[in-house]
């Protein structure tokens, strides 16, 4: 159990960072998108304003997790 | 363990019987405040489409819906930070002051907004000042809830700490039915139009009375008898912000406490409570006063089952209820709004003609534009119904543009959908009370008491205030991206996969790291 849960530390490290890449491309695209068609721009550009910067402090929260986890802080947690 | 701990703990054990009468009165005047609170903050959630016409610029609905959620949203973004200051001044200078302060804030910055004047009034000025005390509100709840379950928690004895701390779990729901039944009761006494003009400001301004008589109830009690003890002895923390966050031991159980429990009891809770009603409303368009019926029934019927998870969490251990709940949610979602819009879809149902109608009026006004107004009711076999308003401007003045034709639907369940509908969302608020009715022991349990209120209010409002806060606005903008030219009406489902997918991730958090000792030592 603790092999599995030091392993999975990398997926945590992993989904952290693919989540704030895929945030900032995903913003990008729409914003982009959006200038472009002249529809809904400041919709759009709130959404974002609004997401990348609560998630991203958060994400790397949770690449810290992982990070602890790869290296046996969560083994054995009831002691 | 030291030989003090272990006196305070036998004398807990011993004093139980007696501590267990005086303790229902710390809970009760614990969680009015709380409820209170929780009144204050959803009053404005509840009321977002009125709020939005009178606060936000009207040319686009749903930018002024947009608009209306996004400060719903800064209410719900500012409380991790909330969290922070008077967590940093409930582990500094105790429980009691701390939730004092918080209940004045949030019952002041709550009366305020019912008195803003509208952006027809004062313009810019109206939604910046409503943004600034929606904020003021999102600071007081960030520093509420973990103290009143911090308190009540110190007050438990062992063994029945799951059970107690579910009444303060109880106030969040209760206080959004609460709030419903206010909107409800002003709006039938006053009706819709004097409501919309003006009504909708008494729920706020009731608010100011709701507080006054909690600050009295609070002013009565005594600190938290742990605190008082550490305080006693020298042990209250000089730093509560870097004793949380800025020494591993500590910091690693606050991304415990929010990545393996409260990121997806924040989702399941948002999903079922709010993100139902922004789907039953403005997805299926159903009548107001219908909506707000059924969510208060439906609430009503699955309040208790916090008590129940609460206290079957002391015997069997928080990790089993709070991850059940999840499962359950991640795997039923999908079915229960599917079934769920095809009580809402008329496409659906087979529409009998003698209970539809057709009417068409045109009214010109002075500068001679007119506007044709046309209702279609359609009565359906199954009892339910639906009214369609389109309004057709047709200016004087042929050279300018044409203003773009005004829809509204309104769908009237029949007498076996809305019950069936009160039933789904039912479901939805029994796995909120899974996943809520033992986090206020688990979070708790997890962190000492020097350090506590800080500590469990971020991961806390993190998942609550964040990734559950904004799961209607999340939602609801990506059933608005799903609309395409070729399919225009948009995936009315799309909206859920966020909460399943956070969901999906906590669960598997919670089942590899979360431990399953049902009841923890909070004595240090």
């Amino acid at each position: 159990m603790d092999a599995l849960k030091r392993l999975s530390g990398f997926l945590w490290i992993a989904l952290g960072a693919i989540a704030i890449y895929l945030m900032a491309a995903q913003a990008a695209t729409e914003i982009a998108a959006a200038i472009k068609n002249n529809k809904a721009v400041l919709d759009t550009k709130m959404f974002w304003y609004i997401i990348i910067p609560i998630f991203t402090p958060i994400m790397l929260g949770l690449c810290l997790f992982g990070w602890y986890a790869w290296k046996g802080e969560y083994d054995r947690i009831e002691n | 363990m030291t030989d003090s701990t272990t006196q305070v703990m036998a004398d807990a054990q011993e004093n139980q019987a007696p501590q267990t009468k005086g303790l229902m009165k710390v809970i009760m005047a614990s969680s009015v405040g709380t409820l209170i609170e929780w009144y204050d903050f959803y009053i404005y959630g509840a009321m977002a489409t009125t709020i939005a016409k009178q606060f936000f610029p009207q040319d686009n609905p749903t930018a002024a819906f947009l608009a209306a959620l996004a400060t719903f949203a800064a209410g719900f973004v500012v409380r991790p930070f909330g969290a922070l200051v008077f967590g940093r001044i409930g582990d500094l200078i105790g429980r009691k002051y701390t939730f004092l302060l918080t209940l004045l804030l949030m019952g002041g910055s709550t009366f305020a907004i019912g008195l803003v004047p509208g952006y027809a009034t004062i313009g810019m000025w109206a939604p910046v000042l409503i943004l600034a005390l929606r904020f003021v509100q999102g600071l007081a709840l960030g520093g509420e809830y973990g103290g009143a379950a911090t308190y009540v928690a110190e007050h438990s004895p062992s063994g029945r700490r799951g059970y107690f701390t579910s009444f303060i779990q109880t106030t969040a729901t209760l206080g959004f039915f609460l709030s419903l039944g206010v909107i409800l009761t002003t709006r039938q006494t006053l009706g819709v139009e004097a409501f919309n003009d003006w009504g909708w400001r008494i729920p706020f301004i009731v608010s100011i009375f709701l507080i006054a008589v909690s600050v009295y109830i609070r002013m009565r009690m005594a600190e938290s008898p742990l605190f008082a003890k550490i305080k006693k002895e020298g042990k209250v923390s000089n730093n509560p912000l870097k004793e949380s966050f800025a020494k591993k031991g500590n910091l690693k159980m606050v991304l415990l406490a929010l990545f393996a429990a409260v990121m997806g009891q924040g989702v399941v809770w948002y999903t079922g409570q709010f993100y139902a009603q922004t789907f039953i409303e403005r997805t299926l368009s159903v009548e107001f006063e219908q909506v707000r019926y059924l969510l208060c029934i439906a609430i009503l019927a699955a309040t208790p089952f916090f008590l129940v998870f609460g206290a079957w969490s002391d015997k069997i251990g928080r990790k089993t209820i709070m991850l059940g709940g999840m499962l359950l949610a991640i795997l039923t979602y999908r079915p229960i709004y599917k079934a769920m819009y095809s009580l809402g879809d008329p496409k659906a149902k087979t529409e009998v003609a003698e209970r539809s109608a057709l009417a068409s009026a045109v009214a010109v006004n002075a500068t001679g534009d007119s506007t044709i107004t046309t209702t279609t009711i359609k009565g359906f076999s199954d009892g339910s119904s639906m009214k369609t308003v389109k309004k057709e401007t047709i200016l004087a003045d042929k050279s300018k543009p044409a203003p773009k034709a005004e829809t509204t639907k309104t769908f009237w369940l029949s007498a076996s959908g809305f019950w069936m509908m009160v039933f789904f969302v039912f479901i939805q608020i029994v796995y909120v009370t899974m996943v809520y009715g033992p986090i206020a022991a688990f979070l708790v349990e997890l962190f000492p008491t020097r350090i506590r209120y800080t500590s469990m209010s971020l991961p806390y409002h993190i998942g609550n205030g964040i990734f559950g806060g904004l799961t209607p606005f999340i939602a609801t903008r990506l059933f608005d991206a799903s609309k395409t030219t070729e399919n225009p009406s948009g995936d009315p489902y799309v909206g859920l996969w966020y909460p399943i997918l956070i969901a999906s991730v906590c669960f598997i958090i919670g089942l590899l790291y979360l431990p399953s000792k049902r009841d923890e030592n909070v004595l240090d």
